[in-house]
C-alpha cells in the first residue's frame, strides 16, 4: 500500500546533518580542566572511562565555548576513545555547540505548557528584538537564540535558559526586552534563577 | 491526605542534612540495613510501590529481577531524566528534598546488592546538579555514605550523572548507552537492564519520585504505605499540573483522588473562568481526554479505565481557546526533534507527521491529509523499538478521534480557525504569575 501522496523531503530536514566541523584552534583542557576531568573520571570503572565523554565536552565548552574538531580529537585521545565515537555523542546531544555563540546563548523552551503560555510570543519578540533567526547570534556577538524542547518546569512557563546553566522563569512576551537589557548591563544577575532561588529571594510565595 | 513527600519542601534550608535529620530522616536506611536485602525487597514488593517513571511497574519485582549470584558488580540507575512534557515533579524532589532521594538510592543499592549508584540528570538541570552533588558531601560526611556505613560493613557510592539534552535518555536502556558515554538510543531486549545493564552488569533503573518512596516505606511499614491509596495504587502521589490553570505546580495526593479534585481544587480552575476544552493526563505522550471524563480517579487503573494513562502524572490543562491541531502540531514538533533515529517508523513517521500537521495548520490541508496521518500513525504503533513511537503518534491520534471537525475546518477554511486573540494572550493572562 502507498500512501502518500506528492510530498518531497524539503532541504534542511532529509539531507544528511554531518556538517564539514569548525578545526578551530589547536585545543588542550587547561590543567585546571584537566584535573576536573580526572575527578570525574574516577567516578567510573578504569576500563569504562568513556563515560566521561559527556563531562568532558562540557569542559571544552566552558573552556572556549563550542565544540571544534580539535577540541573532539583531544577528548577522543583523553578519554582514550576514537574521535567518531566523540563525534557522534557531539551530534546527537542538543546542548553542545558546533558553531561558534554569543555571550548569552539564550534558549526558548517551546514545548506544550509553555506554548500554552505564550513561548510562541516569546520566541518572535526574541527574534524581532535580536533581528536574528532561532540558531543565529545577533551582530553584537551577544546574544544567541535557540528554541529548546521541555525544560522540567512548565509550571513557570514560558521558560528559558541562558547558557545551558541559568533559569528565567515566567518570561511574558512583553518584558522580552526587560530581560535583555538586564542581561546586558548585570549579566546572569538579571535572570530570576530556578524555582528555589526564586523563593528565596522573595520569600514562599505558592508554588 | 497529609503531604509527606513535599511536607517540608517550602521550609527555608529544608534541603540541608541537618533538616533531614530533624525530620527523622536516614532511619529507613538505618532500619534496611538491619536486614537482609531480601526482606527489604519483601517490604517493597508488600507496599505495592509501583514505579513513578511512566510505566507503573512493582518496584519490589524489577529489584527482584536483579540475579543475587552474579559474579559481576550490579548498578543501581537513577532515572533524573525527567524530560516528558510536562514533568517537574522529580525537579522539586531533588532541588528540596535531595537526601530523601540519596537514602531511597543506598537502601536500593543495599537491596539489590550494589555499591554504586548513578543518577542520571537530565543536562538542564544544572543547578540541581549542584544541590544533589552538596548533599551528596554532607551525607558523606556524616557517614550515610561511603565506607561502612552506619558500621554495618555496607559500602556504596553515588554520583551524579549529567546528561546533555535528549529525551530520549529516560528511556532505561537508552539511559544506559548514554551513561557508558554513547548516543542515547535504546537496546534491543532482551537481555533486560536487571540482568545484562549497566556495562553489561545486572542493573535496576527506577525513578526518582519512586526511590524517594523507599525510605517511606521502611519508616512507616508497608501496611501504612499501601493504605494511603486505593487497592494496588498504594502511596503518595506527585502531579504536575501545567497549562491553563491558575495555580500551576506541584501537588501531592493519593492515588483516591479524580482530575476533577486536581484541576478545579489543587490548581485552582482554568484560569481567567474559561471553559475546559481537554486535557492530557499523564505527559505529552498520553491521550488526550474530553471534560467528561475528568471525574476519573488520577491513578495508574483509574486512568487507564478512562482510556488515558498515570504516565508520569504531568496533567497539562487546556481550555476552550486552545487549537487541537496546533496542539498535535506542536507535540510532534517535540517528537520529530527527540526521535534517536535508530528505527524507521518512528524517524521517518514523525517527521511526515509533523510535515502534514504543518501543512493542515497553515491552512494548506486537504481532507485526505487527515486520513493520511491515521495511516501513518498505523505505520508506528506498535512497529518500534521503544514505546517512543507509541507515544508520539498518541497526541495525533487521540485529537483526531476527538477533535475531527477541527481538522475538517482547517482544511475547509484554509486556515487556522482557533479565536485570534488567544496566542496573543500569551502570559498575560489572569494565571500568570511574575
Ligand atoms: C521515550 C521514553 C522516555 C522516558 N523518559 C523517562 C524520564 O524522563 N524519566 C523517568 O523516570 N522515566 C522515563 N521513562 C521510563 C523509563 O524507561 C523507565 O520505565 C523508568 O525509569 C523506570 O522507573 P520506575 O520503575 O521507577 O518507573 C521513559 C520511557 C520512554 C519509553
Ligand atoms: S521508536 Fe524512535 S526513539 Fe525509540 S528507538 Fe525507534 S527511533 Fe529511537
Ligand atoms: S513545556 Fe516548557 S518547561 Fe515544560
Amino acid at each position: 500500500m502507498t500512501f502518500h501522496p506528492e510530498m518531497r523531503y524539503e532541504e534542511g530536514l532529509h539531507v544528511s546533518r554531518r556538517e564539514r566541523r569548525d578545526e578551530g584552534e589547536p585545543f588542550a583542557f587547561t590543567p585546571e580542566n584537566r584535573q576536573r576531568l580526572e575527578a570525574i573520571a574516577s567516578h567510573y570503572p578504569p576500563e569504562h572511562r568513556r563515560s566521561a565523554v559527556i563531562p568532558a565536552l562540557y569542559l571544552v565548552q566552558d573552556q572556549q565555548g563550542y565544540v571544534t574538531a580539535s577540541a573532539i580529537r583531544h577528548v577522543a585521545s583523553v578519554i582514550g576513545c576514537t574521535e567518531a565515537e566523540v563525534d557522534d555523542v557531539v551530534t546527537y546531544y542538543a546542548m553542545f555547540f558546533r558553531k561558534p555563540v554569543g555571550r548569552y546563548v539564550i534558549q526558548v523552551c517551546r514545548t506544550l505548557s509553555c506554548a500554552l503560555r505564550g513561548a510562541e510570543r516569546v520566541a518572535a519578540e526574541l527574534k524581532r528584538a535580536l533581528g536574528v533567526e532561532v540558531g543565529q547570534t545577533d551582530p553584537t556577538g551577544t546574544f544567541t537564540l535557540m528554541e529548546m524542547e521541555c525544560l522540567g518546569a512548565c509550571d513557570r512557563a514560558p521558560v528559558v535558559m541562558v547558557n545551558n546553566e541559568l533559569w528565567h522563569e515566567c518570561q511574558s512576551p512583553d518584558q522580552v526586552g526587560a530581560m535583555l537589557d538586564g542581561l546586558r548591563e548585570k549579566g546572569p544577575a538579571a535572570l530570576t534563577g530556578c524555582h528555589l532561588e526564586v523563593e528565596k529571594k522573595r520569600g514562599p510565595a505558592g508554588p | 491526605m497529609d503531604p509527606v513527600l513535599t511536607s517540608h519542601i517550602r521550609e527555608p534550608n529544608g534541603h540541608t542534612l541537618e533538616a533531614y535529620l530533624r525530620r527523622g530522616g536516614y532511619s529507613g536506611l538505618r532500619k534496611a540495613l538491619s536486614l537482609p536485602p531480601g526482606e527489604v525487597i519483601e517490604m517493597v514488593k508488600a507496599s505495592g510501590l509501583r514505579g513513578r517513571g511512566g510505566a507503573g511497574f512493582p518496584t519490589g519485582m524489577k529489584w527482584q529481577f536483579v540475579p543475587k549470584d552474579s559474579p559481576k558488580p550490579k548498578y543501581l540507575c537513577c532515572n533524573a531524566d525527567e524530560s516528558e512534557p510536562g514533568t517537574f515533579k522529580d525537579h522539586v524532589l531533588m532541588e528540596r528534598n535531595p537526601h530523601l532521594l540519596l537514602e531511597g538510592c543506598a537502601i536500593g543499592c543495599h537491596a539489590i546488592g550494589a555499591k554504586v549508584a548513578y543518577i542520571y540528570i537530565r543536562g538542564e538541570f544544572y543547578h540541581v546538579q549542584r544541590v544533589l552533588e552538596a548533599a551528596i558531601e554532607e551525607a558523606r560526611a556524616a557517614g550515610f555514605l561511603g565506607r561502612d556505613i552506619l558500621g554495618s560493613g555496607f559500602d556504596c557510592e553515588i554520583y551524579v550523572h549529567r546528561g546533555a539534552g535528549a529525551y530520549e535518555a529516560g528511556e532505561e536502556s537508552a539511559l544506559l548507552e548514554s551513561l557508558e558515554g554513547k548516543r542515547a538510543q535504546p537496546r534491543i531486549r532482551p537481555p533486560f537492564p536487571a540482568v545484562v545493564g549497566l556495562y553489561g552488569c545486572p542493573t535496576a533503573i527506577n525513578n526518582v519520585e519512586t526511590l524517594c518512596n523507599v525510605p517511606l516505606i521502611l519508616t512507616h511499614g508497608p501496611e501504612w504505605f499501601a493504605s494511603l491509596g486505593p487497592e494496588k495504587n498504594g502511596g503518595p502521589k506527585l502531579y504536575c499540573i501545567s497549562g491553563h490553570v491558575e495555580k500551576p505546580g506541584v501537588y501531592e495526593a493519593s492515588m483516591h483522588v479524580t482530575l476533577r479534585e486536581l484541576i478545579y481544587g489543587y490548581a485552582g480552575g482554568i484560569r481567567g473562568g474559561r471553559a475546559l476544552k481537554a486535557v492530557i493526563t499523564g505527559g505529552s505522550s498520553t491521550p488526550v481526554i474530553l471534560p467528561g471524563q475528568i471525574d476519573a480517579q488520577a491513578s495508574f487503573d483509574g486512568l487507564l479505565k478512562a482510556g488515558s494513562m498515570l504516565g508520569s502524572a504531568a496533567i497539562i490543562v487546556m481550555d476552550d481557546t486552545t487549537c487541537m491541531v496546533w496542539l498535535a502540531e506542536n507535540l510532534l514538533h517535540f517528537y520529530r526533534h527527540e526521535s534517536c533515529g535508530k528505527c524507521t517508523p518512528c524517524r521517518e513517521g514523525t517527521d511526515w507527521l509533523l510535515k502534514i500537521l504543518h501543512r493542515i495548520e497553515a491552512g494548506d490541508g486537504s481532507m485526505r491529509d487527515i486520513d493520511l496521518l491515521l495511516s501513518v500513525s498505523r505505520n508506528i504503533g506498535g512497529k518500534t523499538l521503544c514505546p517512543f513511537g507509541d507515544a508520539a503518534i498518541a497526541p495525533v491520534v487521540s485529537t483526531i478521534q476527538h477533535f475531527r471537525h477541527e481538522y475538517e475546518a482547517h482544511v475547509r477554511e484554509g486556515r487556522c480557525t482557533c479565536p485570534a486573540e488567544w496566542r496573543e494572550m500569551g502570559n498575560r493572562g489572569p494565571g500568570a504569575r511574575a
